[in-house]
């Protein structure tokens, strides 16, 4: 089985061939993205516009690569946050069980209930729609998600026998989570982090398709993908390219989660 | 059971109770005065304000504020629109069967498609055949609804110039052409939800595809087909049941997405719009409503549950 996980490696190159591209890649497209060039509006592919351009003649592969980077700091950002808020809860609720416990699951059951980009949608009615509510409303919907899959195994590892013994030697609270308990919840955490940044970067890319989102001028995939429909058929190139790449984006990173769950899993690794 | 019963029925009334507070304590949570912003302009007259507040209870303690409106909600009212002055609820009622059309076709069609794919993609058991069906699976999964239903329009209109392929027909008005324009949009709304209903299908089959009923059956010389679809599939069915019920609130998250792409009047364009008007008892009446919808349809899975699965009642 070792080094056998191609799934895993697929998602690994898709995730950091993307990373790459939304790090450097606005630097090298060679195009603003909010630079407009009217006379070569609605463009197909070509070797000076390699994706073609918009129909304000702006360079298609810029304005996606600016895209990427909006994209992967707000899902990022907002699923970073999810985790340290909800796995906070979800360890702390577990560790000190009692009323802490019942109140804290309770309140995250009540989140839980409402549709996800419902909840995402009223919290941008509250904030106001762009990059920050985005990235609010997002952390706050993976919250319950992040502390109910953190909360099962913390559970299970407080009855272990080696919690009991670093106890029994007079370690702090803090140091058995730290040395002890977070060990082991990495794996869960990494393959629920993947997982998450997969569909989130789906919710970032209905919010900003939906116009509540990313404001202009800055470039947005989803809101990309929005305008572009007006000219669909004129020109299907800004629509194709920039719902792939969201695709892609999605896809990289669900791909690496379902293989670091292979991977780290051990119960799953027994069974096949 | 009916301990368990009682229990899953405290759950859904403590849920439905905090699904209210939250959602009324939106309005609060806006920065800045919400009776200003709804009035829109920054310099409403402050007269106008004052009243508003008033007519919305903003100037009451907070636990009257919440008494009042939950009271209110329970006869029915829920408040009127900033907007038009029409009942929300009126407003939502004239919306919400497209939206739930829309739901229930997309996931029914996916139900259909996913358990004989599911099935399928169980009885390929090579390791070549396992990481295709994986990566394809998880590709569905992750294909946005709203670019496979713009994809769709395109193609469609590319192949057929002509075809009315966005807008909406009542149902009552003409079914045949309320059905015809539901086809694209379910399917953009379907696929992913196939994606991974069937996933959840396969892996519940080869799990009971390994138990000794099934070998039993074999050894006494059942058909491979029943095998699979009368002795396997009936107790993957029960994993399958609480998927769908997950699958249900992605599926009209996904229809307020998808009614957007082919311009259906639907509660979610309803919602999107009343966010760039403000008109916060509208938006805040469709999230309680939809929201306690979906309370109510989990807890009916999960009773279901308790029915079809003997060992869930412990």
């Amino acid at each position: 089985m070792k080094g056998r996980n191609p799934i895993l490696w697929l998602g690994l190159l898709l995730v950091a061939g993307q990373a790459i591209a939304a790090l450097i890649g606005p630097a090298l497209a060679g195009y603003e993205p909010n630079a407009q060039d009217i006379l070569a509006r609605m463009q197909g592919p070509s070797l000076e516009h390699v994706l073609g351009t918009d129909n304000f003649g702006r360079d298609i592969l810029a304005r996606a690569l600016a895209g990427y980077r909006t994209m992967f700091a707000i899902s990022t950002l907002s699923v970073l946050a999810a985790l340290a808020l909800g796995g906070t809860i979800g360890v702390l609720a577990a560790w000190r069980g009692g009323w802490f416990d019942e109140v804290a699951m309770r309140l995250m059951d009540v989140l839980f209930a409402f549709p996800l980009i419902l909840l995402a949608i009223g919290i941008i009615a509250i904030i106001g729609p762009g990059a920050t509510g985005t990235t609010i409303a997002i952390a706050v919907v993976y919250t319950p998600i992040f502390s109910r899959i953190l909360r099962g195994p913390t559970l299970l590892l407080r009855e272990a026998d080696y919690v009991a013994a670093a106890r029994s030697i007079g370690a702090t609270d803090f140091r058995i989570l730290r040395d002890h308990l977070l060990p082991n919840l990495t794996p869960v955490i990494l393959v629920q982090t993947s997982l998450s940044l997969s569909t989130a970067i789906l919710v970032e890319a209905s919010l900003s398709f939906l116009g509540l989102g990313t404001q202009p001028p800055t470039a947005s995939l989803g809101r990309m993908l929005a305008e572009s429909r007006n000219f669909l058929s004129l020109s299907p190139w800004p629509a194709v390219f920039a719902g792939a790449a969201i695709l892609l984006a999605a896809l990289g990173f669900n791909l690496l989660g379902d293989g670091l769950q292979d991977k780290l899993d051990p119960r799953l690794r027994s069974r096949q | 059971m009916t301990a368990a019963l009682l229990r899953r029925i405290a759950e859904l009334a403590f849920v439905a109770f905090g699904v209210s507070v939250l959602t009324f304590l939106m309005i609060h949570l806006i920065p800045g005065d919400a009776a200003q912003l709804m009035l829109g302009a920054a310099d409403a007259a402050p007269e106008k304000v004052t009243a508003l507040r008033v007519r919305l209870g903003l100037d009451q303690p907070l636990i009257v504020q919440y008494a009042l409106w939950i009271g209110h909600a329970l006869t029915g009212d829920l408040g009127n629109s900033i907007w038009t002055g029409r009942p929300v609820l009126d407003e939502i009622a004239g919306r919400v069967g497209v939206t739930l059309e829309l739901t229930l076709l997309g996931t029914g069609a996916a139900i259909v498609i996913a358990i004989p794919t599911g099935c399928l993609m169980a009885t390929l058991r090579s390791s070549a055949a396992d990481y295709t069906v994986r990566v394809l699976s998880i590709a569905g999964v992750t294909i946005p609804s709203f670019w496979l239903g713009t994809m769709l329009i395109f193609g469609t209109s590319a192949l057929f110039p002509g075809a009315q392929v966005v807008g909406y027909v009542p149902f009552a008005t003409d079914p045949a052409a309320n059905l015809q324009r539901m086809i694209l949009p379910v399917t953009a709304l379907a696929l992913p939800a196939v994606a991974a209903l069937s996933r959840v299908i396969r892996a519940a089959m080869l799990e009971s595809l390994t138990q000794d009923y099934v070998r039993t059956a074999r050894a006494k010389g059942v058909s491979e087909a029943r095998v699979i679809f009368s002795h396997a599939l009936r107790n993957a069915l029960i994993p399958f049941v609480t998927a769908v019920g997950i699958i249900l609130g992605y599926q009209f998250g996904g229809s307020v997405v998808v009614e957007q792409v082919f311009a259906l009047p639907g509660l979610g364009r309803l919602v999107v719009g009343a966010i760039a008007e403000r008109n916060y008892p509208l938006i805040q009446a469709a999230i309680l409503l939809a929201t306690v919808v979906f309370v109510i349809v989990n807890f009916l899975v999960d009773v279901l549950y308790l029915v079809i699965d003997p060992r869930a009642r412990g």
